[in-house]
């Protein structure tokens, strides 16, 4: 039941990640991009999966998909419709899953973060019915693969357990609200486990949408620099096997970290532009902290939003600042290695900080030049280890159009 | 957590019956279908059946606010339900006096600005227009509602099947059992376009798509009306299971006497015979107004909150069965 008149949950259970799926241009697993990510590697190709003769920007951080990617139990006919996003999903899905130990026969709630789910498909649907296409039966294929509740519906077939299925689609924060989502759920005793995380693919519409907005770098990304000039997109998708203490140590799993605290806000400014003193975002860095009872400055590193357009660098940098007081923080932004994945943003950097915090090193931002003064906290901007100081806390920010903002701490297991 | 009862403070409504939860409700109550209307798609031989929502009477003031300048048809109607379900509890929300979260789902979207956007792209990705691109973005109008009043507060725009807008009641009473809000706003929105009822045709045939959108507020407060309870979704994947497993949806919910049950399906006479142990009336909000997506699901949940009220029932249950199979339920308690 959804939701029952009167029932009540003991909150304050601790929730643990069991599990962890991750890919991105950087490549398929945990273990290639935890090398990628260390080194502070960039990986960005030309797209060729649609004209970019006529945009200003012609290159993303692309995922390349090897033929004998692991597609659980889905059919022939079912694999052979798969789209980039599905893919995504099912790739790091299948490894979250299969790090965790999970059995399927346990219901589980899906929780998903993404901004465009199938779109590649929404696209085809609408070329062919420009064209008065009669292949009426791929259109209607077309449409039910749009949907996401459809990538969806082929990771509970993929891995074939059942649960109800929530998507999110707050923007660039989606990936992050899925997790905190999640989180709240296992915290608060409604659920014993749930997976979630977020997946998006770069389309032709999102990136022409960018790119008419010049919010693209016509160079390269570089989070925090004074001299940035905008974004790189990427795509990518990560998933987490959420659960309570209480279960992972009754099953003596591998615990890859704990979540702390969640904090949600939003930011009514402006459509696309964060207020410039970052209110929405340092709201939500607080409330993350707060509810996990650990002040800034017990916290090591930042996995920043860090875009490297010029407003939200500038917006993050200062409410970077006002939360941490005088307190001192190491922060990346890892986008500057494989773009901005947008709904899967929140969900790849929440892997980040979990890598960070079990090797015990800090992702660098390698693309950074001369630091942006308004940031005075430190940027990692090389590769560098956690010697002197064990690495603890791990907080990461997601901030998306429409001011969806979203903080998640994660704390060091072991 | 607290212990957790949720009451529905108000309910709004744009839908193509009019503007307002009183003009939806009438309409649905006199149980006559709506007159579709036909809409001309350049290059097609037959027009697709619509069912558009009526320009308001009065066109409301907050229409002019400069974040909607440029909003969509979806925007709009979903602030305006949002307003009408907040009340007059409008002031102390914008004033900050009382922390409001939005819960904001949708199906299809921003489809108008996003197909013109798209085919922008296709002709010229650099004449494309970028101030299309924002409001095609899924969470647009849940980041202008929130703009309109002002908040900081949770925010979530959920996508799905029609059935998604009862998840998001009982996310909105996971937020109040967990004081992330005060008062949640729950809307269901969904707006027309050739490309969308021209996609539908291929899942649900004879009946009109149609556009607006619906809202409930809902607080701790207590009201008139209480939400009791919101059924695990069931996902349907073959066309058999429909007859197997909704049926089911009722007998999650508790015993009780006969009551109204409000259907949200299409009015095939497979799905008519899905329900056919139940006892109560029955009401099929869909062959009224229209497949109204996501916003179907809100206008039959406001219907039933409207009834209870009007005609001072003690219960009325909800179940919707949406054209990506996701089956849910859904009751509503009038409080004497």
């Amino acid at each position: 039941m959804l939701f029952r008149s009167g029932e009540q949950f003991d909150s304050r259970h601790r929730v643990v990640v069991t599990g962890a799926g991750i890919v991105t241009s950087l490549g398929q697993g945990w273990e290639s991009n935890a090398a990628g990510f260390r080194h502070g590697r960039t990986a960005f190709s030309p797209i060729e999966h649609f004209d970019t003769s006529r945009h200003r920007v012609k290159s993303a951080g692309l995922v390349t998909f090897s033929g004998t990617s692991d597609t659980g139990s889905l059919s022939r006919s079912q694999r052979r419709r798969l789209d980039r996003a599905s893919k995504l999903l099912l790739a790091a899905g299948l490894e979250a899953w299969n790090a965790s130990g999970w059995h399927p026969n346990q219901v589980t709630p899906l929780i998903l973060g993404t901004t465009s789910g199938g779109m590649n498909f929404g696209e085809a649907f609408y070329r062919t019915a420009l064209n008065h296409s009669s292949r009426k039966k791929l259109q209607a294929t077309r449409v039910s693969n749009y949907l996401p509740q459809t990538q969806a519906s082929d990771l509970l077939q993929a891995i074939g357990f059942k649960g109800p299925v929530t998507i999110i689609s707050n923007a660039c924060a989606a990936g992050a609200n899925a997790i905190g989502h999640a989180f709240e759920l296992v915290q608060s005793g409604r659920n014993e486990r749930v997976f979630a995380g977020g997946y998006d693919a770069i389309s032709e519409m999102v990136f022409t949408g960018f790119d008419t907005l010049k919010a693209l770098s016509p160079t390269c990304c570089r989070p925090f620099d004074a001299n940035r000039d905008g974004l790189s997109l990427g795509e990518g998708a990560a998933m987490l096997t959420l659960e309570t203490l209480q279960s992972a140590r009754q099953r003596e799993a591998k615990i890859f970290g704990e979540i702390l605290g969640y904090g949600a806000s939003t930011d009514s400014h402006h459509l696309t532009q964060p207020h410039p003193q970052g209110n929405a975002a340092l709201l939500s860095m607080e409330a993350a902290c707060a509810k996990a009872g650990v002040t800034p400055r017990q916290v090591g590193y930042i996995n920043a939003h860090g875009t490297g357009t010029p407003l939200n660098d500038s917006a993050e940098a200062t409410a970077i600042n006002r939360w941490r007081g005088d307190s001192k923080v190491r922060v990346s932004s890892t986008k500057a290695g494989i773009g901005h994945l947008l709904g899967a943003a929140g969900a790849v950097e929440a892997v980040v900080c979990l890598m960070a915090l079990t090797g015990q090193w800090y992702p660098p931002t390698s693309t950074l030049i001369s630091p942006d003064p308004a940031a005075t906290f430190d940027i990692v901007s090389g590769p560098s280890d956690a010697i002197k100081e064990p690495l603890e806390h791990a907080l990461t920010n997601s901030f998306g159009f429409g001011g969806a903002n979203a903080s998640l701490l994660f704390r060091r297991w072991g | 957590m607290g212990l957790s009862r949720v009451y529905v403070h108000g309910s709004g409504a744009v839908s193509p019956g009019g503007w307002g939860a009183a003009a939806l409700y009438e309409t649905i109550e006199k149980g006559i279908p709506l007159r579709s209307s036909e809409l001309q798609v350049p290059g097609r031989i037959r027009p697709l059946s619509i069912l558009p929502v009526p320009p308001p009477v009065n066109r409301p003031s907050y229409l002019n606010h400069a974040r909607l300048r440029r909003s969509s048809a979806l925007s709009q109607h979903s602030v305006a339900a949002g307003r009408e379900a907040l009340g007059n509890l409008t002031p102390r929300v914008e004033n900050g006096a009382l922390r409001l979260g939005v819960i904001f789902c949708v199906m299809s979207g921003c489809v108008a600005y996003s197909r013109r956007f798209y085919d922008e792209t296709l002709k010229d990705p650099q004449t494309a227009s970028p101030l299309v691109f924002p409001e095609t973005v899924f969470n647009a109008p849940a980041s202008h509602i929130s703009a309109l009043l002002n908040l900081s507060s949770i925010n979530y725009t959920l996508v799905g099947d029609p059935g998604v807008f009862f998840q998001g009641l009982a996310l909105a009473a996971q937020w109040l059992a967990s004081d992330h809000a005060q008062a949640v706003l729950v809307v269901g929105a969904e707006e027309l376009d050739w490309i969308t009822a021209e996609a539908l045709g291929y899942f649900v045939r004879g009946i009109p798509l149609s556009a607006g959108a619906g809202a409930l507020c809902l607080t701790r407060e207590p009201s008139d009306v209480e939400l009791g309870m919101v059924t695990d979704p069931l996902l349907i994947r073959h066309k058999k299971e429909l007859a197997q497993f909704v049926p089911l949806i009722p007998t999650s919910f508790p015993p009780s006497q006969p009551h109204c049950l409000v259907e949200n399906r299409p009015p095939s006479k497979q799905m008519e015979r899905l329900f056919d142990a139940w006892t109560g009336d029955r009401v099929n909000t869909k062959t009224i107004i229209g497949e109204g997506l996501m916003a179907g699901s809100a206008w039959q949940s406001i219907y039933a909150v409207q009834r209870l009220i009007h005609k001072n029932e003690q219960r009325i249950s909800v179940v919707t069965v949406g054209p990506n199979q996701l089956a849910i339920g859904a009751q509503f308690l009038g409080i004497k």
